[in-house]
């Protein structure tokens, strides 16, 4: 059994899974959204004080700092009890791509070249962990939303404004992948 | 104890996101790139099931735990924030490799240096806030 659950799991059980929790949340009265965290944690701070945005109930959000920590938590059982320590099983095509990047073939979940503590020393290595984690925060509050609150519950919810928002995640992640990450690798 | 199921809730989820390798900066370059069917195949199944459920939730009036109607807030018609504020999401996404979510779960995994980016997604968010007046809605 326990073998079983250290495979990766295939698309579909992960899916559902997904699907559970934002039933879940539902059912318990609130919903699926993780980006608002981001936002509560900037009102937590105090950032209401300086930006009307920020000045709200954030205490009323705190189901889903509690949801956050679980997330960190699962982060780690996963890495300990749940792992066969393999590398993500991703296509041939995507490897020989990234190759020609100077992305080397996976050895555990994340690229070396970009996520080893060497590389976040770095002053280029830095700014890509910086400049993307900037546009990440900047863009989801900006479209209302992230992968959870528009591509899974805005999206099942048959909202347009979420299918815009996803079209727009796909826009901007294109021209990532195609026309920036070839000049910044 | 009323956050509790918040956290075991979370923990599933993170697990979720480890063990389907949607946290990985590969696999959302994979997706990117259409080199493989699974992650439409996740965020697919998701939504397939999530149409379903939200429709019957619509059709039979459901109630949520504490009785109370389970209602779906219509998001503001607009196209300008939701398209240039979803393509600024995906540059950095693609960038990254990894969403809200994921940033957290990767720190949990033993990833330190996505600490950086989840910090930085604070600033983004806070930047945001900062000067969304002046921002095209």
């Amino acid at each position: 059994m326990l073998e079983f659950i250290q495979q990766p799991w295939t698309w579909w059980v992960s899916g559902a899974l997904i699907s559970a929790i934002m039933f879940l949340l539902i059912f318990f009265g609130q919903s699926f959204g993780f980006s608002a965290n981001l936002r509560t944690i900037c009102s937590a701070a105090g950032g209401g004080k300086f930006v009307k945005f920020f000045d709200f109930n954030w205490r009323s959000q705190i189901w889903n700092l509690v949801f956050l920590i679980g997330a960190v938590l699962g982060g780690f059982i996963a890495s300990q009890f749940l792992s066969d320590g393999n590398p993500v099983q991703i296509s041939e095509n995507t490897i020989s791509d990234l190759s020609k990047l100077g992305i080397s073939a996976p050895t555990s979940a994340q690229p070396d070249e970009l996520f080893s503590i060497e590389s976040l020393f770095t002053l280029k290595g830095f700014l890509i962990l910086a400049i993307g984690g900037l546009m990440v925060g900047f863009g989801s509050r900006y479209a209302g939303g992230c992968t959870s609150g528009h591509a899974i519950s805005g999206l099942s919810d048959l909202q347009l404004p979420s299918l815009i928002a996803v079209i727009g995640f796909f826009i901007g992640g294109l021209l990532m992948t195609f026309v920036l990450l070839p000049l910044i690798l | 104890m009323k956050l509790l199921k918040f956290l075991l809730l979370g923990t599933l989820f993170g697990i979720v996101m480890a063990k389907s390798e949607a946290f990985s900066w590969f696999r959302i370059q994979e997706m990117f790139r259409f080199q493989a069917f699974h992650m439409y195949g996740i965020i697919g199944t998701a939504v397939t099931l999530g149409v379903i459920g939200v429709g019957l939730i619509k059709k039979y009036n459901l109630r949520d735990v504490k009785g109370n109607p389970i209602q779906f807030y219509p998001k503001d018609k607009s196209t300008m924030r939701y398209l240039i504020g979803g393509t600024i999401f995906g540059l950095g996404w693609a960038l990254s490799g990894a969403c809200p979510g994921p940033m957290v779960v990767n720190i949990g995994y033993g990833y330190i240096a996505m600490i950086v980016v989840f910090l930085f997604a604070i600033v983004g968010t806070y930047l945001y806030g900062a000067i969304k007046d002046k921002l095209p809605h």
